[in-house]
Parts: C-alpha cells; structure tokens; sequence
C-alpha cells in the first residue's frame, strides 16, 4: 500500500514535468504556426490580421505566461484550440483515441495468448527441440522490426491473395464490428508480433527461474500433478516480469503506432501526432504529447494494482 | 580474451558475432566506397533490374545499385546505433551510478526526470527532438541517445543500489577506502559486465529505431542511402520489385538478430544462473 | 516386521556425466516402519542427493538414478521399485507414502497461496477430501503444530509468518497425508538453536504420535544423537560408515567419522573454554563500548517524522582487552551484529560511545564479514584485495608490500602463487583464509569476526578456529567473535557477552557463563544446544517469542539493574 501510495503522490509531479518538457521543447521548433497554417497566403496578412489571429490562438504572451494559462486551461479539460482543424484538441483526440485502444487492446491479446502458452510450453520443455525452435521464432519476432513485417504482410496479402486491407477512414467496432475487425486485424498482427515475441521469451526465462524455487519442489513432494505445478503454483509466481513487460509495450501502443497506422493508413493518435509536428501545430502537439504520457503513467499505475493483485507480499507489504 | 573463448563456445552466440563480424565488414567498406557500384549513380538503362550478375541484388527506380545502397545504409545505421548507444551508455551510467550511489533527493530528482523522459514513446520522443533540431544523422544519434539514456540509468542504478550493500563495500570502508577508489574498483568494475550486456542489447533497439525514423522520412535525408528509407521507397514497388523490399527488410532483420543473439549470449555467459540453467 | 524401505547400491548422477561421474555411488541401507535414520555429511557428500533420490524429486534438478533399487513396501505388503517408478506412480507416493520438508522455510513455501491452501491441497490429494473437509482438516493440522489461532493464520501468506512458523506449516503439510516415512532435509540449519530445539521436540513428539519412519538428513552429527536409531556417515558420495547410533557415535570404526566427532566443536557445558595463556604485556582495553544505542526509523512516510524506531542495540557496555577474545552470542535479531557494525562505524550510533586504543599502525581495527562469498569482490585478483587496506592507508604497492602479501598468504595457509588468482577459485574455506589475511595486512590490535565461520563446513571451520587461535598468539590479537554457535564460541572465546533483544543479558568469563548460567535467556540458549552426549533425550522449553524492537519515538528503556555471579560474571536482573 505504501508503495502504491508513493506512487500516486509522484504521479502528477511526473505529469507536470512531461507538460513542461513538451511545453517548452515544442516552442523550440524553429517556424512559426501561422505560417505553417496559411503556407505562403501568410505574406499576405496584414501585421494586425496577423496579431489578432495570435490573440485567438493564445500565441501573443511571453513562454511562461502561456505555460500558466494552458495549464489552467488543463484542469478544465482545455487542452486549447488546434490550428489546423480549429477544433477543440480535445475533441480531436478523443476521437482518434478508440482506434489507437483498439489496437492496442488486439495486439496485447494476441501477444499475450500466444505468448504466455508459448513461454509456459518452452519452459516446460527446456532444451528440446520445441523449446530450441519456439526461441529462435521468438528471437527472430523480436528483431524484426514492425514495419517489415507489416509490409510483409500487405506484401503477400496483395501479391498472393490480391487483397488489400482497407484503408483511410475507420470504422468503430460499434458501427460495423465485422467491417472493424477486418480492418485492424492485419495491424495487430503486425503489432502483435513482436509483442509476442517479448512475452514468450520473458514468460519462459521467468518460468524457468521459478521452476527451480524450493516451493515448486515442495508441491512436488506433496505430490500435485505436473499441470497442476505449472499453472497453479509456478505460473502466478512467474508472472510479475510478464506483466512488467506488458504494461511498458501497452503503454507504449497507446500512444499510437506510428510507423504501422502510416503503412495501414490508419488514422491514430501516432498518425495525428505525427501531421501535427510536420504543421507546427502547437496546442495539438502539446495536447497529443500530453495525452499520451498521461495514458502511459495510468497504465503504469495499473500494472502497480496487477503487482499487488499478484503478489501478496507487495499487497500486505513484506514484513 | 575468456569472454571471446566463451562466445567461440557459445552456439547462438557464435552466429550472433558473426553475423555482426560480417555487417561490421560491409558497414566498413560501404563507408570507405568499396562498394560493387557508385551508390548514388544512377544507371538509366538498367532501371528496376532485378538481381542478375551485375547488380546482385537489382536496381531501383531510377536505376542505383541495391547492394551497394545496402552496404552504404548499413554502414550509416551502425555509424548512428554506435553513436547514440555510446552517449546513452555514458549519460546513463554516470546519472545511474550517481543516483544509486548518493541516494536522498539526488537519487529522486534524476530518476524523476528520467521517469518523465520514460513516459514517452521512445519514437515520439525521438519525432519531437528531431521536429527542433531538423533531420540529419548527428539529429538521430542525439535522439536516440536521449531516448535511451534513462534506459541505462535504470539498468546501472539498480545493481549500484545492490553493490552498494554487498559487504565488500562495507569492507572497503572498513579501511577507510576512499569514495573514488570504491566507485571504480567496486562498483563500476562490477558494472562492467552488465552493461556490456546491455550495450549489445542497446544497439539491436537503436538499429531498429533508425530504421524506423528513416522509414518515415526523418532519419538519414536522400540521396544517401538508408535501410528505412529504402524501404519506404519501396513500398509502392512491391509488386513489380519486391527485391527492393525484401532485401533491405532482411537486411535490417539480420543486423538486429545479430545484436540479440550476441546480448543473449553475453548474458549467459556473465550470469550465472541463466548459464546453470543452459548447462 | 518387514522393511519399509530398502535401498540397495543407489547410484545418482547429473546431467550428460550422470552415468559415468554419479555423485552418489553405491548407497544401501534399509528402513523399519517407526525407525529414524540420520544421514550425515558435510557439503557435496550427496546426503541431500541421496534423499531427493528417495522420492524421485532428483528428477526435477537434472538428476538421474543410474543404478541401484529403491523398495517401497506398500500398506498392501506390495514393493513398489522407486527407482523404476513412472511419474503417475510417483504421484502416488509423494505426500501420501513419503512426506518431506526441506532446509529452508522461508523459500519453500509458495509466497502467492494462503497457508491455509497450501495445507487444504494435500488434504485434498493425498486424503481425497472435499474443499470444506481439507480446511477443517488444515485447521487440525495446524494445532497440531503446536500453531496458536489455527483458524486465523490459515489465512496469512507465508511472508506473514517467522522462520520457526513457516517450517511447522511445512511439517503440518508434510504430514498432512500421514506418510509413513517422512524425509527431513536439514529442516533446521536455518533456523535459530532455540527454535530449533523447537522443531527437534516437535518431530520427535508427532514421530511417536504417528508411528511413521524418518530419514533425516543434517550436516551436524551432533543434532542426531537426540533423534537417530542408525547413522550413515557420507563422505563424496559413499557411505563411509553405517550401523547403530550408539555403535558409530561411541566407537567409530572410521577415520573421517572420528574426523567429524572430534573436529566439529561440540558444546561442552564451558569445559572446552581455552586455559589463558599468560601474555607479555600488561591488559589494556583496546576497544571500550559504553552505552551503545543503535536505531533504525521505521514508517517513515514523505514529509512526516518517523513514527517509531526498531531499538536494534540498547545500552550496551563492554570493554574487550588486548590479546583476549570477547564473544557475543545471540539469536538472529539479537543486535550482536550490529554492534560489530558500530565498532567498525558501518552503523551510526544512536547513543553511546565507541573509543578504540591507537593502535599499533594503521587502523586498530578490522573486519572479516561472515559471508566469504559476498564479502571479496570478485572482479579483483588477489593482489588487488590484499592491497586495498595498503592503498587506503596511503601506501604505495611495491616489492615490500608484496613480500608482506606472500608472508601473510603463506601465514594463513594458501599457497604462494595465490597472488594473481580470482576469488571464485578457491574454496569458501580459503575466501575465510584469505579475509583473515587481508584483515592482518595494516597489522591490527583488534579483529572483529562477525560470524566468520558460521558458513564454512564443519570440518574446516575446526581448521579455520585452529588458525585463529595460532594469529592470536602470534600477532597479540584481539578478537571481538560474534556468533550464534554456543560450541564454536566455547572453543575459543575467553570472554562472553549475551546478548537478546539488543541488550547484554549476561556477561562475564566464559567458562562461568557457560557453565552457571544465571539469566534465564542464557540457560534457554544453552539447554537448546545439541550434543551428542545427549541421547534421545528430549528438549523442553520455554516458548515465549521475543519480544518486539520496535518502540515510539522517544522510547527510552529502563536502567538496567546488574547482579554479581563471581568475580567476573554479570547478569541483568530480570523483572520478576
């Protein structure tokens, strides 16, 4: 408890240093965002045009007093006005946001249903030729890198199947759930690769290092079955570097893609970041950054809740 | 000299180093201009050539040579993964051991800061200092480096915090050994082996970083060759070419395996237990 | 009646050299149902193989049965050979024929599952019980462990419990589908002598209850005397003698048994305590110690004042005399460590003050850590540890320091060309040896030996005590010797201290201590203490757990009130 305390008391103090670390590095961007907005019409403005489209963006004040006014703004949900879209950035997020989840969330499945099994089964059959062959698979998913794979993917689907995943605007799995799915399967996959990858080869080196604690033989010498063993009293034990591993990679995921909505022309939080750099588009890159860090530390606080949900040492805290 | 005799005997590790042995040759050459063709010439008649005698392993577009593209890319990736590896490594260790070791409010400010710096997506972070400074190598190298520098702060503050209580330190101050001796023959002497492991493991990720900046666009800037940036120009060849694709995506996949196996290697053979475990 | 179990000529080996290299060549002996057998044998004897053998758990670690046969004599009066025995057949055995426990209680219970399940799961396999029927049944079994509120603690996780506890729910489960043989791995080599003599009187008590058989393995020949009807004594993997208790502890018929029966220091009742010779210069106090406090925070929260303090060391006074040895004994938790580490100013102290005579050269004082292992670092070469005192004292390496090197290495008994090995090349005796010597290398009065040779086989820590012996003479050396063994601390301590919950509780020469003990602690301590003069005799003791160090903020204890026992024998008055 007092560690999951601790953490939550650090939790807006790491907030409030990645809002200034994106505050003030986007301001370091050489070019300014009218003119990145207006391209070359901005020679036409006239200096007070140009002034009062400022005001309206909240770009006339000194650094600092801007730094204080968005973060004022932030506590009332305000991330401010995106230039661009002259939208709410909010609004804007929000709904790139579920893509991103969705992905995010297929990738981690299929990362974690193949990969825990697949660990768990290598472990269990160390050195054999299953174990030797589920390792260089692994060790071969981890070291490709997700676009090769993605355009692998794309590759034969296209050339073998003539198929082409859909592309451009997405449908939300509550309009078309069949529509959806065939949409994001391909790139969970490709996300999904190598996250499976990572947790098979960390689920079996950590089975393997329980596997030789002392209370594993001492179930054994009570007499429980080997499935028994391996799932009721090694897994859960095994458990807390998969869930380590699982957390930073779905943290990660949530902040979108980027590399894969680019090649599956998906429109996600990575793509919309990623426009909104190349247009200097300030308040939306701030509000992206932010968005994402913030998505980061929750699930980072969440994997703490699944080290205590696992581990009663950490839950009662060790004596 | 035991370490090289271990991976010789190792039987990943032997595949690991010299799949890097070869890439480090070809990166060499690459950067020296012994290449099979002028990397950046571009031979009309033979555009999109697929691989034959001549150009092994065919021509793109506009009709440059792939082989010694990939040879020239190569030699940019490890230029900027031994780059940024090799800040982070230094940044790293030194904000790791200083944290570990003094502790109190020092320890809490820098690991904070790293914290916030972890918050980030490393290709995000990587995206928003090269939209400052503007593309270009010496961009990726300092991006990749800061990405990966709370990495190492992580990875040597932890054994620091355990070295720091092994009783050979609490001998050491039984002498009265001073706080420089300690830190050198104790605990960094100790930290050698770890972060070798970690440093190998590092260039496998910063490979795979490059790759992706330059996949879209920001990394190393055209006409030079890279292997992301291949890639992404191959993309809407695939049909007609896939060479273009497959041999750079190997390529990569390769250099990056390399650098796995070695790291894994290494950590069996440093760690004792994982070595018990593979006995 | 006929044999529960027989083995005949077991060979067990480990991975590829399993058949060519066994570590356990050649091992027979028979087991009468009720009967106890004590395997003994120092480190890398294969008693521990030989067991794992037994139920087949040799598996599991890259073992192999080679040769040899294991009989089970089932209730049916069938023999089931162990040694050819398939998995399914195993199951069958494991928990419900043969119960076994292990040496280390803090590790071998699983940390995520209540104890209440762990116990309720051999209850439902090896008893075919129903949920309900195995809680209720876990409950009993934990009264039956002498555990008080059974019905609470079956819900604590095994962090929750101390190392005594957690090795009577290892028993309670063992026990838990009434094995007819239980299999003991040294269940309590790591446990504290008085909990010890906790478990010993335990297992004796449920083994008459049951009626079942025990095979039980221990590096210390003299903790079987109290329990074993026959002994084998292993030595490399053979059994080098074998036969009645009596037989083998009175006449041993060979060397390596006698070996063990005269080098492993057994406690004697203070009549082992060393005649001090007389010393040429005059006695001084080298180290004083007045009213030493040490304590740690606890519940320090951000932003606020720690809420109390764990009172690890609580007034403690002594003063150690040049060329004797003082030593400290106690329990784990008991704070003779950490006063050791005050001395040596590895600790602040809370209160209290640490005076040191000047010594000869250099510092007065030094160190050897009871962990040879983690107390060298292992990137260094010899010559780079031998040196670092020197290098600290501001001296350059050279030919004489390097002389002084050789000298010292030869002193403590490693051979010459030492010099540019690793320490992970030489044995845990030799990282001790090596220790010493460099703990010599600035010419100290004073040696603090914090549990120097508690981790050594019992063999060579005869040796290792023999050599201390001679340095003290030799160099006119003071030894501050904290221990927990009450037989080492006899062999070479001139002086006893006593210490329990941070405080001395009794404190004078140690053949008065030992042998007229006045502090009720100290009479516990010493009634605990095994010895092979003491045949199945039974322990009966005192179980009151001690008592919590950790106070309010602000806590100061009461003065303690001393009573005289001789002319050099204090011991704190006890509170009616």
């Amino acid at each position: 408890m007092n560690y999951l305390g601790r953490r939550l008391l650090t939790f807006p103090l790491i907030l409030l240093g990645v809002s200034l670390l994106v505050f003030v590095s986007i301001r370091m961007i050489p070019g300014d965002a009218i003119t990145a907005m207006l391209g070359t019409e901005a020679g036409l403005l006239t200096p007070v045009q140009r002034q009062s489209l400022a005001v309206y963006f909240g770009i006339d004040q000194p650094v600092p007093v801007q730094y204080v006014r968005w973060l004022g703004g932030l506590f009332q949900g305000d991330l401010g006005i995106s230039v661009t879209y002259g939208k709410p950035v909010l609004e804007i997020v929000l709904q790139r946001f579920p893509l991103t989840l969705e992905l995010a969330l297929l990738a981690m499945l299929i990362a974690l249903s193949a990969g825990i099994p697949a660990g768990v089964f290598a472990a269990t059959h160390s050195e054999r030729p299953a174990d030797i062959g589920l390792r260089l698979l692994a060790m071969l998913g981890q070291s490709t890198p997700g676009f090769v794979v993605g355009l692998l993917i794309i590759f034969v689907l296209s050339v073998y199947f003539g198929y082409i995943p859909a592309m451009g605007s997405f449908t939300p799995l509550w309009v078309d759930p069949l529509a959806n799915l065939t949409q994001l399967i391909f790139p969970a996959i490709t996300l999904g690769f190598a996250f499976a990858a990572s947790v098979t080869r960390i689920t079996r080196s950590s089975m393997l290092d329980v596997l030789s604690d002392d209370y594993v033989r001492t179930a054994r010498a009570k007499g429980v079955p080997a499935r028994r063993v391996i799932w009721h009293h090694a897994l859960p034990n095994a458990l807390i570097p998969v869930v380590t591993l699982s957390g930073v990679e779905f943290g990660y995921l949530l902040g979108g893609a980027v590399i894969i909505e680019q090649i599956f022309a998906l429109p996600g939080l990575g793509r919309l970041t990623l426009d909104a750099i190349g247009q200097r588009d300030y308040a939306l890159v701030q509000g992206c950054v932010l968005f994402i860090a913030f998505n980061f530390l929750v699930v980072n606080l969440l994997v703490d809740l699944a080290y205590a949900a696992l581990d009663p040492r950490i839950r009662l805290g060790a004596r | 000299m035991r370490i090289f005799k271990a991976l010789a005997a190792h039987r990943t590790g032997r595949v690991g180093a010299a799949i890097i042995a070869i890439y480090l040759l070809l990166a060499l050459c690459g950067l020296l201009g012994l290449t099979p063709h002028d990397p950046l010439q571009q031979f009309r008649i033979d555009r999109l050539s697929p691989p034959d005698t001549t150009y092994w392993m065919g021509t793109d577009l506009i009709g440059r040579d792939t082989a010694s593209r990939l040879m020239v890319g190569i030699g940019q990736s490890f230029l900027i993964a031994f780059g940024s590896v090799g800040l982070a490594s230094l940044f790293g260790t030194l904000i790791g051991l200083l944290a570990g070791w003094w502790g109190g409010w020092l320890d809490g400010l820098l690991m904070r800061v790293m914290d916030v710096l972890l918050a980030f997506p490393a290709i995000l972070l990587a995206l928003l200092i090269i939209a400052i400074v503007g593309p270009g190598t010496g961009t990726s190298v300092a991006a990749i480096a800061i990405v990966y520098t709370p990495i190492f702060a992580r990875v040597v503050r932890g054994p620091t915090l355990s070295l720091k209580r092994r009783d050979f330190v609490d001998a050491a101050r039984t002498f009265g050994s001073s706080q420089r001796y300690i830190l050198s023959r104790h605990l960094l002497l100790n930290l050698v082996a770890p972060l070798t492991v970690q440093v190998t493991l590092a260039l496998a990720w910063a490979l795979l970083t490059e790759a992706g900046l330059s996949f879209l666009g920001l990394g190393t800037q055209p006409p030079a060759p890279s292997l992301g940036l291949m890639m992404s120009e191959a993309r809407n060849l695939m049909q007609q070419a896939p060479w273009l694709l497959i041999f750079p995506g190997l390529t990569v996949m390769f250099g990056i395996l390399g650098f796995n196996l070695l790291g894994d290697a290494l950590r069996d053979i440093i760690d004792p237990r994982t070595r018990r475990r593979a006995a | 009646m006929s044999k529960l179990l027989s083995v005949r000529d077991l060979r067990v080996g480990f991975g590829a050299a399993a058949a060519t290299t066994p570590v356990v060549h050649g091992i027979s002996f028979d087991i009468m149902p009720g009967e106890t057998l004590a395997i003994v044998g120092e480190s890398g004897s294969g008693k521990s193989v030989t067991a794992l053998s037994i139920n087949r758990l040799v598996d599991f670690g890259g073992g192999r049965i080679v040769g040899g046969s294991i009989g089970l004599t089932r209730p049916d009066g069938s023999v089931l050979e162990l040694a050819q025995a398939d998995e399914r057949a195993l199951l069958g055995v494991r928990g419900r024929e043969i119960g076994m426990i292990f040496q280390e209680p803090m590790t071998s219970l699983n940390p995520v599952h209540t104890i209440g399940d762990q116990i309720a799961e051999a209850f439902m396999l090896n008893r075919d019980m129903d949920e309900q029927a195995a809680r209720r049944a876990a409950r009993e079994a934990l009264e039956r462990v002498r555990i008080p509120d059974a019905a609470q603690r079956l819900r604590y996780y095994p962090h929750q419990l101390s190392g005594g506890m957690r090795q009577r729910v290892m028993i309670a489960m063992a026990l838990a589908g009434n094995p007819r043989l239980l299999i003991a791995d040294e269940p309590t080599t790591a446990l504290d002598v008085t909990v010890q003599a906790q478990i010993m009187a335990l297992l004796a008590e449920l083994k008459a209850e049951l009626g079942m058989a025990m095979i039980f393995i221990t590096h210390d020949i003299g903790l079987v005397a109290g329990i074993a009807d026959s002994i084998i004594v292993m030595q490399d993997g053979i059994a080098v003698e074998q036969g009645r208790l009596d037989d083998v502890l009175d006449a041993p018929s060979h060397d390596y048994t006698r070996h063990l029966l005269n080098a492993v220091p057994h406690f004697t009742g203070g009549r082992a305590v060393p005649d001090r010779p007389a010393r040429q210069t005059p006695d001084r106090p080298v180290v004083s110690v007045s009213d030493l406090a040490v304590r740690f925070p606890v519940g320090r929260r951000l932003f606020a004042r720690p809420a109390g303090a764990i009172h690890a060391v609580e007034g403690v006074d002594f003063e150690l005399m040049a060329g004797q040895t003082l030593a400290i004994v106690g329990e784990s938790g008991s704070g003779k460590s950490t006063t050791a580490r005050a001395i040596l100013g590895l600790v602040e102290p809370a209160r209290g003050r640490v005076v040191t005579a000047p010594g000869r050269d250099g510092r007065p004082v030094q160190m050897v850590f009871q962990d040879p292992f983690a107390s060298l670092n292992p990137r260094l070469d010899v010559e780079g540890l031998l040196a670092e005192p020197a290098i600290a004292a501001g001296q350059r390496v050279d030919t004489d320091l390097r002389k002084r090197m050789t000298s010292l290495l030869d002193r403590v008994g490693l051979p010459a060309d030492s010099l540019d090995r690793y320490p992970h090349q030489f044995s845990g005796g030799q990282r001790q040896r090596l220790c010493i010597a460099r703990a010599l290398m600035l010419n100290p009065d004073v040696v603090v030996l914090d549990e120097a040779v508690s981790a050594l086989d019992v063999s060579v820590q005869a040796r290792v005590l023999d050599l201390l012996l001679d340095l003290q003479r030799e160099f006119d050396l003071a030894y501050l010797f904290i221990s927990h063994d009450m037989a080492v601390v006899e062999r070479i301590a001139h002086r006893v201290a006593v210490m329990y919950a941070g405080q001395i509780v009794e404190i004078g020469a140690a053949a008065a201590v030992l042998s007229q003990p006045r502090h009720s602690y100290t009479r516990n301590l010493i009634a605990a203490v095994p010895g092979i003069e003491r045949r199945r005799q039974r322990y009966d003791l005192d179980t009151t757990p001690v008592p919590s160090l950790v106070r309010p903020l602000g806590y100061e204890p009461p003065a303690a009130r001393w009573r005289e026992a001789g002319a050099d024998h204090l011991y704190r008055q006890e509170s009616s």
